[in-house]
């Protein structure tokens, strides 16, 4: 347990180290790029907007994740049984998902507009959805005939069969793919925050930055972001482990 | 060949039977016929293997019994009743134990139960399956994930599911075909054992012969691709075999008619005459 926690602290630290050495080897000023004891001053002065600011990222980015998760997991199921609906739906979901977010940032403020809160969701949830959508479809889709026939031969609903075995057995793809889109959804949060005007949230805090010449504000950023991306992996990791803890073989 | 089919509520005398089916499945360059004049009897109790090449049709033989599917032409009836729709009174094993990795070996068992038996208390259905687990000599593995056990064991557990709900009828679709010759010999006895202990009438896909002739009371012999019915063998030998059986000359004789009857179904010449 104890070097559970500790090998990635000690790896933080050395990461740390390294990049303080880089900068001062360089000789580099706070302008060109901060080093990490440039950090926590720039913490401490903005505290409280990265708690206020911290918070609006962090909601907006679960909120939209979980629309990802409701409508991905939909069209999973949809293009999973049936294939007219995966030869029909495919092509239309690799297009829009090839087509970069950040052009429809200017779209989507254009139609919801002053909308920022929606805006921001919106993107968290268009950025997120896609590979949760492919891995559930691709789960339902593989299911081996037999898993269906055991209960399909003793008359069981085909909800039936979707809730005690389809379901279960997609899990595992579910998570793989949710871990994914867990750090897309940040993405798409901030990408909002900071193109669009008077944003709010860390991307907005991080867009200050720039405009004010705050480099270590910027850097600042730059670290509470990854921090809060670690955070929400984690809870996904902690879902996984209760919710198809199965699929861990130990010791393979 | 077959028995004669008896009437609906009388005295049933065959539990199984497939009369004159016919089946072709559509594919993209037309009509692929499966099945063509399939005759299946197999009286209460008994024990039907099924035997013919590779892709004749013998697992479309279980998905008609099993009421997975429709045959184009012909009929099937179980216990008297034609055959419309999966019913509840059928067990299925396959070459793939498809044990489900998140519930324990005991709720893999119990599985079937969930479904024909919602009201039967949990505390019943658990007797039941450790009684079935037992007899297949996997008691105190009831607890374990599927993925903590051999492939054999597995293949038990996976006996155990597809009898828990006693059907009457067991379909069998090479349960054995993946393990190894020693295990495999292990669970023909397992296999003889439960059929001892259960009530469940059996039909059998196989690739082994002396499988075949070791737990089967009939050996039903296919023809190629379209299948039907080519030869059927009644097996002469003591319910309560063991391995022992199938060293003896009466068993031989057995397998080497059934071996070229399967020449015969794959197209080939009676060796020596070639």
């Amino acid at each position: 347990m104890f070097r559970k926690i500790a090998t990635p602290v000690i790896a933080i630290l050395i990461f740390l180290g390294l990049w303080e050495l880089l900068v001062w080897a360089n000789g580099w000023p706070n302008y060109k790029m901060a080093s990490p004891s440039d950090l926590p001053p720039a913490f401490w002065k903005y505290k409280e907007l990265f708690f206020v600011m911290g918070w609006q990222t962090l909601w907006r980015t679960i909120v939209g994740l979980f629309l990802a998760v409701i409508v991905g997991t939909l069209i999973g199921m949809i293009i999973g049984f049936s294939k007219l609906a995966r030869d029909a739906l495919y092509p239309l979901l690799i297009g829009f998902n090839a087509i970069p977010k950040a052009t429809l940032v200017p779209v989507i403020s254009l139609i919801f507009i002053g909308q920022h809160d929606f805006n921001t969701i919106l993107m968290a949830f268009m950025i997120s959805f896609f590979p949760i959508a492919v891995s559930v479809g691709i789960g339902l889709s593989t299911l081996e005939p037999e898993y269906r026939d055991i209960l399909r031969a003793l008359g069981a609903s085909k909800f039936t069969i979707f809730r005690k075995i389809a379901l279960p057995k997609t899990l595992p793809e579910f998570f793989g793919a949710l871990k994914v889109s867990a750090t897309l959804a940040f993405i798409g949060t901030n990408l909002v925050e900071i193109v669009s005007p008077h944003g709010r949230g860390l991307g907005a805090l991080f867009k200050s930055g720039e405009t004010n010449g705050d480099y270590p504000l910027m850097f600042a950023v730059l670290i509470a972001l990854a921090f809060l991306g670690i955070i929400l992996y984690y809870a996904v990791i902690f879902l996984e482990r209760v919710f198809a803890g199965w699929a861990d073989r130990e010791g393979n | 060949m077959a028995a004669p089919f008896t009437t609906k509520g009388n005295s049933i005398e065959n539990l199984i039977e497939i009369k004159g089916a016919r089946h072709a499945y559509q594919t993209a360059s037309g009509p692929l016929p499966v099945l063509d004049g399939l005759d299946v009897a197999v009286p209460s109790g008994t024990f039907a293997a099924v035997v013919g090449p590779s892709g004749c049709g013998k697992s479309t033989l279980t998905r008609l019994v099993a009421g997975l599917m429709k045959p184009d032409e012909g009929e099937v009836w179980l216990h008297g009743e034609r055959v419309t729709g999966p019913r509840k009174t059928v067990g299925m094993a396959f070459q793939n134990p498809v044990l489900l990795e998140w519930r324990t070996i005991l709720d893999n068992v119990i599985l079937p139960l969930e479904i024909v038996a919602p009201t039967m208390p949990r505390k019943d259905r658990i007797a039941r399956a450790m009684e079935l687990l037992d007899m297949v000599g996997l008691t105190g593995f009831e607890g374990k994930r599927p993925s903590e056990l051999s492939g054999g064991m597995r293949q038990r557990a996976s006996l155990c599911r597809s009898i828990v709900h006693k059907p009457e009828v067991l379909i069998l679709d090479e349960p054995f075909g993946a393990l190894d010759a020693f295990t495999r010999e292990d669970l023909w006895q397992t296999m003889r054992d439960l059929r001892a202990a259960e009530p469940f009438t059996a039909v059998l896909i196989t690739h082994d012969l002396r499988e075949s002739v070791f737990l089967g009371d009939q050996v039903i012999v296919l023809s190629g691709r379209p299948a039907r019915t080519q030869y059927v063998m009644d097996v002469d030998l003591p319910a309560d075999r063991t391995l022992d059986v199938l060293f003896t000359p009466k068993a031989a004789d057995m397998l080497h008619v059934l071996r070229d009857q399967i020449k015969i179904a794959q197209g080939r010449d009676v060796e020596g005459q070639a």
